[in-house]
This record gives C-alpha cells, sequence and structure tokens, in this order.
C-alpha cells in the first residue's frame, strides 16, 4: 500500500475511500490528493458526503475502505492528535466554561508547554485573529464573527500541519460572513497553512478557494481550479451544480446548435446569452435569435430578465446602463456556448455560426 | 406599575394573610390560629430557645443527608453516565429503587441504624441521592459531542475529556440535581422527625398536638416554610454567583 503512493506534492492524499452509515453510502471510492500550502474547498450539495471526508481525514470518522495518507504517512490508525491536524467546527464548539485565554490554550497545556511559552503563543494568536485583550472574555460575551476568529486561534495554537474547517461561515450572518471570508483567505496565505474547507455554497467555494473539490452523493465529481470548474464542467453534475445554471431539454432549436444531436439536455447559464435591442445588432445575423422579454427582475446591480426563446425559457442579465427593456418586447440574442450532457458525460459546446474573433466579443 | 408590584408578591402575601386572619375569626385557636397568635408563639418558642434548637436540629440532619447524597450520587452519576457498561449495569437497580420513597423506608432504617439522628440523615440522603444521581446522568447525556471532538483533535486523552469537558459541561444538571435534593432534604427531614425522635422542626410540629397548641404547629410550619425558602434562595444566589461560566443561569 504505502509504496504504490505516489510522491509528486500530495501532501495529502485519499485513496479508494468507502464508507457508509448504515445502508447510507457517504463515500464512494473517494480519491483525491492535496496540495501543500494550498487551501481546498470541498463543495457539493447537502449530503453529498463533504464534512464525511473531512471527519475522515481528521480522524473523527473512520473510513470502511482505503487508505489516507498526511505527509507522507499513512494515518488510517491515527487518533485525531496524532495527525497534526486543526478542526474547526461548523458550531465552533468553543468550552462555553473556559475564557478565551483558556480555550486557546487547551492544546497547549494539552501539549505540557510551559507556562511562558504558553502565554506568548496565545498573545501572538490573539494578534493574528485580530483580537487582542480579549483574553478573559466568555464565549457567550463574543459576537458570531469573534467566536469564529477565536475557534480559528485555537486550532492553531498547537501548530497543526492541516487546517480543517467545516462549515466555517455556516452560522454567521451575511453581513460579517463576506468579511469573515475576505478574513479567513488572507490569513491562510498569510501563515501558508494546508487548509481544506467544507462549503454548500458556491460562491463561497469560487471566492475563497485555490482548489475546490465538488462532491456529489458519496462521489468526488471534479477537482480543479474556481476558473476551470467554471468554464470547463467535467460531468453533468458540475455543469448544472455550478453558476446559475438552467438546464433545457430542445436545445437543437437554438441556432447554431443544431447540428448536435449526440447529448439529450444543456445547460444554460445567464453569461452565454447577450441580448441586444431589436435591430441594432448587424453581426452574425446567422445567429441572432429573436425572443421576447417576460419578465425583468431588478436586482440592485443589474436586471434579470427572463426571455422566452421558441418555447424555452432562459434567464439572462441585463446591465443597468443599457437601454431599458420592457416587458413585452421583442429582442435579439446571441447564445455564445451551451453545456450539453447526458446521464454520463458532458461537453461544452459553441455556438458553430460564430468565428473566433466574435466570440472574444461577446 | 401595577404589574411590578403583584410581582414583587406583596400582594399576594397581604391576600392569604388577610384570608387566614378573617378564617381564623370563626374559630379558636385551638382549631386555628390567627397570624398574631401564630406571630406570639413563634416569638415565645424562639425566646425559650426551642425553635432555635429544632431548626438547628433539623438543618443539620438535612445538610447532612443532602451532604452525603451529593458525595455519592455525583460520582456515580459521571460514571454511569460516561460508561456505557456501567451503566448496563447499574440502571436497572436504580429505576427499582427510585420509585421506592424514602418515607416507605423508614422503619426499616430505623431498625438498621437506630432511633438516633444515623437512621434519619441516612433517609435524607436515600431521598437527595436520586434526583442529584438521574440529573448528573442527564448532564453527562447532554454533553455537547463536537466539545469532546475539539478536546480530542487537541489531543486530549479520556481522563482529562472527562474533566476538561464532561464534567463540567454536566454542571448545570448537576445544580439542578443538587436543587431538587435540597427540597427533598427537607420534606424527608420533618417527615422523619415526625415519626421518630425528640427534637427538630418535625418533632415540633408533631408534638404541639399533644399539649393542644395548635399555635405551636403553624409556628413550625411557618418557619420550615421560610427555612426551605431561604436555602433555596441561597442556593440559587451561589450558583449564579459561583457557577454562572458553566451556564447556571438564574431562575
Amino acid at each position: 500500500m504505502a509504496d504504490t503512493l505516489e510522491q509528486k506534492t500530495a501532501y495529502i492524499s485519499l485513496q479508494h475511500i468507502n464508507k457508509t452509515f448504515g445502508n447510507y453510502q457517504a463515500s464512494k471510492d473517494v480519491t483525491f490528493d492535496i496540495e501543500k500550502g494550498k487551501l481546498y474547498g470541498l463543495l457539493g450539495p447537502s449530503g453529498s458526503g463533504k464534512t464525511t471526508i473531512l471527519r475522515m481525514i481528521a480522524g473523527l470518522e473512520h473510513q470502511d475502505e482505503g487508505d489516507i495518507y498526511i505527509d507522507g504517512k499513512l494515518v488510517n490508525d491515527l487518533q485525531p492528535s496524532q495527525r497534526g491536524i486543526g478542526f474547526v467546527f461548523q458550531n465552533y464548539a468553543l468550552f462555553p466554561y473556559l475564557n478565551v485565554y483558556d480555550n486557546i490554550a487547551y492544546g497547549l497545556k494539552v501539549q505540557k508547554k510551559d507556562k511562558k511559552y504558553i502565554k506568548q503563543r496565545v498573545e501572538e494568536l490573539l494578534d493574528l485573529v485580530g483580537l487582542p485583550g480579549l483574553e478573559k472574555r466568555y464565549p457567550s460575551q463574543l459576537s458570531g464573527g469573534q467566536k469564529q476568529r477565536i475557534a480559528f486561534a485555537r486550532a492553531l495554537a498547537p501548530n497543526p500541519q492541516v487546517l480543517l474547517l467545516d462549515e466555517p461561515f455556516a452560522a454567521i450572518d451575511a453581513k460579517v460572513r463576506k468579511e469573515l471570508r475576505t478574513w479567513l483567505r488572507e490569513m491562510i496565505t498569510r501563515i501558508g497553512i494546508t487548509s481544506i474547507f467544507v462549503t454548500h455554497d458556491q460562491d463561497e467555494a469560487i471566492e475563497v478557494a485555490d482548489e475546490i473539490i465538488i462532491t456529489n452523493l458519496g462521489k468526488v465529481e471534479q477537482v480543479g481550479d474556481p476558473v476551470s470548474i467554471y468554464q470547463t464542467p467535467k460531468t453533468p453534475f458540475v455543469a448544472q451544480f455550478i453558476g446559475q445554471s438552467a438546464i433545457i431539454d430542445n436545445y437543437s432549436v437554438l441556432k447554431g446548435f443544431d447540428n448536435s444531436d449526440k447529448y439529450s439536455k444543456a445547460v444554460i447559464r445567464p453569461e452565454f446569452i447577450k441580448i441586444f435591442k431589436y435591430g441594432t445588432h448587424n453581426q452574425n445575423e446567422s445567429v441572432l435569435e429573436d425572443a421576447i422579454v417576460k419578465h425583468i427582475i431588478f436586482r440592485g446591480n443589474l436586471f434579470e430578465v427572463e426571455l422566452d426563446v421558441h418555447g424555452i425559457q432562459i434567464h439572462v442579465d441585463y446591465p443597468l446602463t443599457e437601454a431599458p427593456l420592457e416587458v413585452g418586447e421583442k429582442v435579439q440574442i446571441i447564445i455564445s456556448k451551451l453545456y450539453v450532457f447526458d446521464e454520463n458525460d458532458t461537453e461544452t459546446i459553441i455556438n458553430s455560426g460564430l468565428d473566433s474573433n466574435s466570440l472574444y466579443y461577446i | 406599575m401595577i404589574e411590578r408590584i403583584l410581582k414583587i408578591g406583596i400582594i399576594s402575601w397581604i391576600i392569604l394573610l388577610l384570608i387566614w386572619y378573617l378564617g381564623a375569626l370563626q374559630y379558636d385557636t385551638y382549631f386555628l390560629p390567627s397570624p398574631l397568635e401564630t406571630l406570639d408563639s413563634l416569638a415565645l418558642l424562639a425566646g425559650n430557645g426551642t425553635l432555635g434548637a429544632d431548626i438547628v436540629a433539623s438543618i443539620g440532619r438535612s445538610l447532612r443527608g443532602w451532604g452525603l447524597g451529593i458525595l455519592f450520587a455525583v460520582p456515580l452519576g459521571l460514571l454511569i453516565g460516561n460508561f456505557k457498561h456501567v451503566k448496563y449495569l447499574v440502571e436497572p437497580i436504580l429505576t427499582f429503587f427510585r420509585f421506592v420513597p424514602a418515607i416507605a423506608l423508614t422503619t426499616l432504617f430505623l431498625m438498621w441504624f437506630g432511633v438516633g439522628d444515623e437512621s434519619k440523615v441516612m433517609l435524607i440522603f436515600y431521598a437527595t441521592f436520586f434526583p442529584i444521581m438521574v440529573n448528573t446522568i442527564a448532564g453527562v447525556a447532554s454533553v455537547d459531542k463536537s466539545l469532546i471532538e475539539a478536546a480530542a483533535c487537541m489531543g486530549a486523552g479520556r481522563v482529562r475529556t472527562f474533566f476538561t469537558v464532561i464534567v463540567p459541561s454536566a454542571v448545570p444538571y448537576i445544580f439542578t440535581g443538587m436543587r431538587l435534593g435540597l427540597s427533598s432534604s427537607i420534606l424527608c427531614v420533618i417527615a422523619a422527625e415526625m415519626l421518630v425522635g425528640s427534637d427538630g422542626l418535625g418533632y415540633l410540629i408533631n408534638s404541639s398536638k399533644l399539649y393542644y397548641r395548635t399555635d405551636w404547629a403553624f409556628a413550625g410550619i411557618v418557619t420550615l416554610a421560610v427555612i426551605g425558602f431561604l436555602a433555596d434562595r441561597l442556593l440559587q444566589l451561589f450558583g449564579y454567583k459561583a457557577l454562572k461560566r458553566f451556564g447556571v443561569r438564574k431562575a
């Protein structure tokens, strides 16, 4: 087993992990590698097995089959504390009866570090998370964002090699969440610690992670950086899951896509479509589609426009700066690409009526 | 304003005393002594030292029994809660005895521990034991699993986790058990003293009938109520002040 592990840049490696809870299979042949120093987002819908993967890496859960390596070492039989990980729990799991100082010092006391070192380390971490002077506070006296930062400091205190975060922003209100995301991103970059966080929120994953691991029904669907996940989904699930994706069945009625019937369905996203006021656009006439404006929803920074194209309902973003549209208005659109898929496979197809120049233009 | 006065409870007391006073007018003092007569006999009993001695005797017994109860029930509850096997072993027996009230055991305890203080203390011990233990077990069961996992991730072993996570998390439940135990200890000490003995508030209340001094019985009952009330308030205050960080809340 150990000798078959390829030592490229993999810092953590999961190989053929299976895990069941009763009749429920939480992990199906999960295999992926984690590079040192990067921040990974484990992204998937609820029940997709992402938290189980995180907990198995931590040693809080044990796989039925398969191997987990951390830093080249097989850790299958190691306790959480022997794996060199720090874990940040979804509900923070701060000890409510200990003050901030004692919470952060907990792991250091277990390691029997001397008092002076502990004091210095706690102060250092409180400075790092931007909450100096809060040593004497109890968790109940902290805001959600502060608790999160203290939980982060506590997990880092014993100098772990890997930081694991379970839905780190789920319990925080929307306003603080964005701020905390940026903060976490900067913090992890500064420390340079290999980190994995679980989330069901794709915006969060795309914004924060260096690499995204997409899970669905216990399987890993795709691993890649946010841009490649977004632009070249490799499985039907990813194509549908990522972005504001809508599914259309009879996509071959659309101009420029009529020659592809290998796949039964297609995914379309708002950013694939461009709207023109009727008759204002005179290039690429062969692919201009007529469409009717069905609804216009004001989204603050843009309009979301629902269009009817050959009976297909699609949503498109429309900038506030363009000439305003009206419900019932006839417009023209160009669809630049689609993700087509069937049960097993997915492919990106470019509108055949567009040349590369006009693609760039769109 | 009216709501605030009502909330203090002073109105309720005035109404109760008034009803008591008016009721007492209808009957003679042997049947129903008035509030003033009760106050007189309280002063009399306090003056000649009887009341003080009885209070000390009763409180002493219940504190000893209650203390013993805490001493045994808390560790046992923690063990049962923490170790499944101990739980399986002990639970059936405990569930059985839980429904045997202390009063039912008085005769047996008198026979086994004598007519002195011991049998009473043991009876109170028995009565306080269950509420404290059952609550302690519940406290262990209520521990947030993620706290245990957090401790495990930071390298804490079973023993350390027990003392730094499980015990502190169970404190509010243990405290509730102690409060319930305290009230059953007072209940039990009175019953035990009424059945046998020569001092204590229970004896005072029970023996007053021998002298046709209903007012003494009333004096004893009022004292008892005040003691119970004060004891619970003191315990709550202690809980709130000293155990606040464990999550013990003001009632």
